[in-house]
């Protein structure tokens, strides 16, 4: 009598570093008996057209992946059922080591299996108190699409990464602690297990976000495998967010306009102005650059910086700009913004930014610097989109969200040149805001961005 | 047919002819398609011969300068030399498997040069020393390397597979053509011992492009040591044509660097081993290096992580084909009626018992430990060493922290 057993076979790395290869095309079928090396599939990989070989002698019993789907390595792609006889072809691959457990194959690039011979052994996962999601204070209309701008602070001192160890690293991820907010005690400020673990207990938050902390301790899903889903109270940023949400998108008729534009002159002055001495220690990035272009561009185009009234029945005109960035925050969305934003020379609103989006990341925008906004940019750029169709910020005529800058074949004099690209994706409240106004607007901005020298004429 | 080189200056070569996509080498005199042209694109060569004792059909043919070097082979000696090519085949075709099969990180397949390997290492005595490259795995089992030795540093379990001094053949070399430079210091070495042993590097024709190949070549030649440069000229760099990187015949440049050379068939297994043995015997009684270019090919990609049709012309594949090693010794054996049922059934079982246990040496390896990595870097304590071993044993230590919420990067 034999005794059978289902294996699988996971796609192994088959060239050097691949993390992933395309099934071409099965050699076998669902019931087909197989010998230990016979072709069973066709696979093309980044570098070639490979034959895969069976790596068991058995009965297929399953193919988990289709003729033309991209897989990744390490995923199971066939099973087979073998023969647990000592007679069986499979068998003869006994290992020289009879204590040793069966191995999985070791995949290149991927790490080896984790053996329960000789290694550190491994206890069982303590699962900690989930983070509580913590919620700001008063939150005044959160909006908008997704924004971390990006996390370096601005002077070069708090530039570095918060000092910790890995595994240290690791445990304030799973608890979705930013370790920028820690405050580190050991040796030379490194953070430590302990630290991360009494920020979770709320030793380092304010007391109105610890109130709120303990009012939602919300279940963040606790349960690493197991329930198939989550059920999680709507509540808190995520409420907020999508009251304003629905209540942007469903009272003012958006338009969406895009435009794309080579911004190469742009980001080789980026380049100049990190060198020029003025800006030593400032953090220059691509959003500086297009918030000082909104900027600009609102000067000739006022009425994209404006706001419909609908209880008063009113049209307001702003003449001042409360430029708003949409940032992703451990909370979830904000969109802070930076006051007179207009008055500010271009030193200062990277600095602004700067510390509106660390105070943002680090949780502790505060109400004020939450309201009042009059026109918003999302960076989704930074998450490499190109564009969207982002949702205004309720109360506010428009928003702009900036794509990735990507190095694309593009007309430049009369020939194809690589050069650098960005799409700018405009939403304005057709209400207040006609096409032409907004048009003029996004032209304007693009034109900027296209040749930064258009500053002097705009201004 | 010349053997050496030296004195064939002013040879009008008959090499010219360049076939318009197909490039292959002559190693199939008597053959069925590349005829006498090299077709190589070589220029200004002198004109070697191929040294050819068994044509690609089986036929032995006599050779006055060479026969003498294989007279002593006997039909069982054949047999034998027969099986190992058949062997090593199947380990190449298993090893090839196990890279698909995701238990070899990577793996070169020397599918074509089977009679090159065996050749040349059957030939040897068991104080000469061996310095292989990457892809001379046939070499390795017939010097007697555990096969699951032989695939240790693929699979990535180990640095190198085997202590060199237990079979006196050195761990595959990965750096193109450095391990020359070796064999040429170990020689060196034999001959301040005044022993009467000799060495043998292998390296494919893209080394010998390569400056430490050249550097070898000079001080072997400046020192007279007893040492065999074995270039298995396998057509291909990777994706290179040997046409490419060197405009005469391999073997011409031994007489740059005034070293004796033979170019010699690389499929032809009598002929590789009487033109080792020639060399051999050159080195033992003070005669200093030779040159030795095996005209073979590469019938399987360059490793498994390569895809040879995207830069090759089948037709060239078909070619060589029809030239096998393995085939021509087959065909020998049958007119001599040596290759009966009972025969091939040995060898087959022989072959399926060593792929049976190299897959299972293979699948049965235990992985190293992290720490391990530290080992063999130097042979005495080095402090800069043991301390960065101490911060890496803390390191993974951190990950066993009781309380810990997670080791899991220590795994990896």
């Amino acid at each position: 009598m034999t005794a059978t057993m289902i294996k699988e076979f996971r796609l192994p790395d088959l060239g050097e570093g691949l993390t992933e290869s395309e099934i071409v095309s099965w050699k076998v079928g669902v019931g087909d008996t197989v010998s230990l090396n016979q072709i069973i599939a066709e696979v093309e990989t980044a570098k070639a057209v490979v034959e895969l070989p069976s790596p068991f002698a058995g009965v297929i019993t399953a193919l988990h992946e289709q003729p033309g789907t991209v897989v990744e390595v390490g995923k199971p792609i066939v099973s087979f059922e073998v023969l647990d006889d000592a007679g069986n072809q499979t068998a003869a691959a006994a290992p020289a080591e009879p204590a040793l457990p069966k191995r999985e194959p070791n995949l290149v690039g991927y790490g080896a299996v984790v053996e329960s011979t000789g290694r550190p052994v491994r206890r069982q996962r303590t699962l900690v108190e989930p983070a509580p999601v913590v919620e700001p204070a008063p939150v005044v209309e959160p909006a908008a699409l997704v924004e971390p701008v990006e996390t370096k602070p601005a002077d070069t001192a708090s530039a570095e990464r918060p000092r910790s160890t890995p595994p240290v690293r690791k445990l304030a991820k799973d608890l979705g602690v930013d370790l920028g907010s820690v405050t580190g005690t050991g040796p030379t400020g490194l953070i430590t297990r302990d630290d991360v673990r009494n920020f979770v207990g709320g030793g380092d938050l304010p007391a109105a976000a610890q109130e709120l902390a303990a009012q939602e301790a919300a279940p963040q899903p606790a349960s690493p495998q197991g329930e198939r889903e989550v059920r999680t109270p709507i509540k808190g940023v995520r409420k907020f967010t999508a009251a304003a949400m629905v209540n942007s998108a469903f009272t003012a008729p958006h338009v969406t306009e895009f435009l794309t534009v080579d911004v190469t002159p742009s980001m080789e002055l980026l380049a100049r102005l990190k060198e020029s001495k003025a800006f030593a220690g400032h953090k220059l990035t691509p959003l500086t650059l297009v918030a000082k272009a909104v900027l600009i561009a609102l000067r000739r185009n006022p009425g994209l910086n404006a706001r419909w009234d609908e209880a008063n029945q009113e049209i307001v005109q702003f003449n001042y700009v409360n430029l708003g960035i949409a940032a992703a925050t451990p909370r979830g969305l904000t969109v802070p913004n930076i006051k007179d934003a207009d008055r500010l020379a271009l030193v200062d609103l990277s600095a602004a930014l700067a510390e509106l989006t660390d105070t943002a990341r680090a949780g502790k925008t505060s109400p004020g610097d939450l309201s009042g906004g009059t026109i918003s940019i999302t960076n989704i750029g930074v998450f490499g989109i190109d564009a969207g169709t982002p949702i205004l910020n309720p109360g506010e005529a428009a928003i702009l969200a900036m794509g990735a800058v990507r190095k694309t074949p593009w007309e430049y004099r009369d020939q194809v040149a690589l050069r650098q690209v960005m799409t700018l994706s405009l939403s304005f409240d057709h209400r207040l805001v006609d096409g032409e106004q907004g048009s003029r607007f996004l032209a304007d901005v693009g034109a900027l961005l296209a040749d930064p020298g258009m500053a002097f004429a705009m201004a | 047919m010349r053997r050496y080189h030296e004195s064939c200056r002013g040879m009008v070569t008959r090499r010219q002819k360049v076939a318009a996509t197909v490039v292959t080498d002559d190693a199939g005199r008597g053959g069925t398609s590349a005829g006498q042209d090299n077709n190589a694109g070589h220029q200004g060569g002198a004109g070697h011969g191929m040294v050819q004792l068994i044509t690609p059909s089986g036929e032995r043919v006599s050779h006055p300068e060479y026969d003498p070097w294989v007279r002593d082979v006997s039909d069982e000696q054949l047999c034998s030399l027969y099986e190992d090519l058949v062997v090593i085949r199947r380990i190449d075709k298993e090893a090839t498997a196990l890279q698909r099969q995701g238990e070899l990180g990577l793996w070169p397949p020397l599918l074509g040069q089977e009679a090159s390997q065996v050749g040349s290492v059957r030939s040897l005595r068991d104080d000469d020393f061996i310095f292989p490259s990457y892809r001379e795995n046939g070499v390795a089992y017939c010097r007697g390397v555990d096969l699951a030795d032989i695939l240790r540093v693929w699979r990535g379990a180990a640095s190198g597979g085997w202590d060199p001094y237990t079979v006196n053949m050195a761990i595959p070399q990965i750096v193109i053509g450095a391990q020359t430079l070796h064999a040429t210091g170990y020689a060196m070495g034999i001959q301040n011992d005044g022993a009467d042993s000799a060495a043998i590097v292998y390296f494919g024709d893209g080394a010998t492009s390569e400056g430490d190949v050249n550097e070898a070549m000079v001080f072997a030649a400046s020192f007279q040591v007893p040492l065999v440069f074995f270039c298995q000229n396998n057509h291909w760099a990777i994706s290179e044509p040997v046409r490419l990187q060197s405009h005469t015949q391999l073997v011409d440049r031994g007489a740059g660097f005034g070293i004796p050379s033979m170019r010699v068939d690389g499929n032809d297994v009598l002929a590789v081993m009487a033109a080792t043995r020639v060399a051999l015997d050159r080195a033992r009684r003070g005669g200093g290096p030779t040159f030795i270019e095996a005209v073979t090919y590469r019938m399987g990609p360059h490793t498994t992580a390569d895809d040879p049709t995207r830069y090759r012309d089948p037709n060239e594949l078909e070619d060589w084909a029809a030239k096998d090693p393995i085939g021509r010794v087959h065909a020998l054996l049958d007119r001599k009626g040596l290759f009966t049922e009972e025969f091939e059934a040995g060898v087959r079982t022989k072959a399926d018992a060593v792929a049976r246990e190299l897959r299972a040496g293979c699948t049965g390896m235990p992985d190293p430990e992290p720490l391990d990595v530290f080992k063999h870097v130097y042979s005495t304590p080095n402090s800069w060493l043991d301390r960065q071993q101490d911060h890496y044993s803390r390191y993974l230590a951190s990950f066993g922290d009781p309380a810990g919420a997670t080791q899991e990067e220590g795994a990896r």
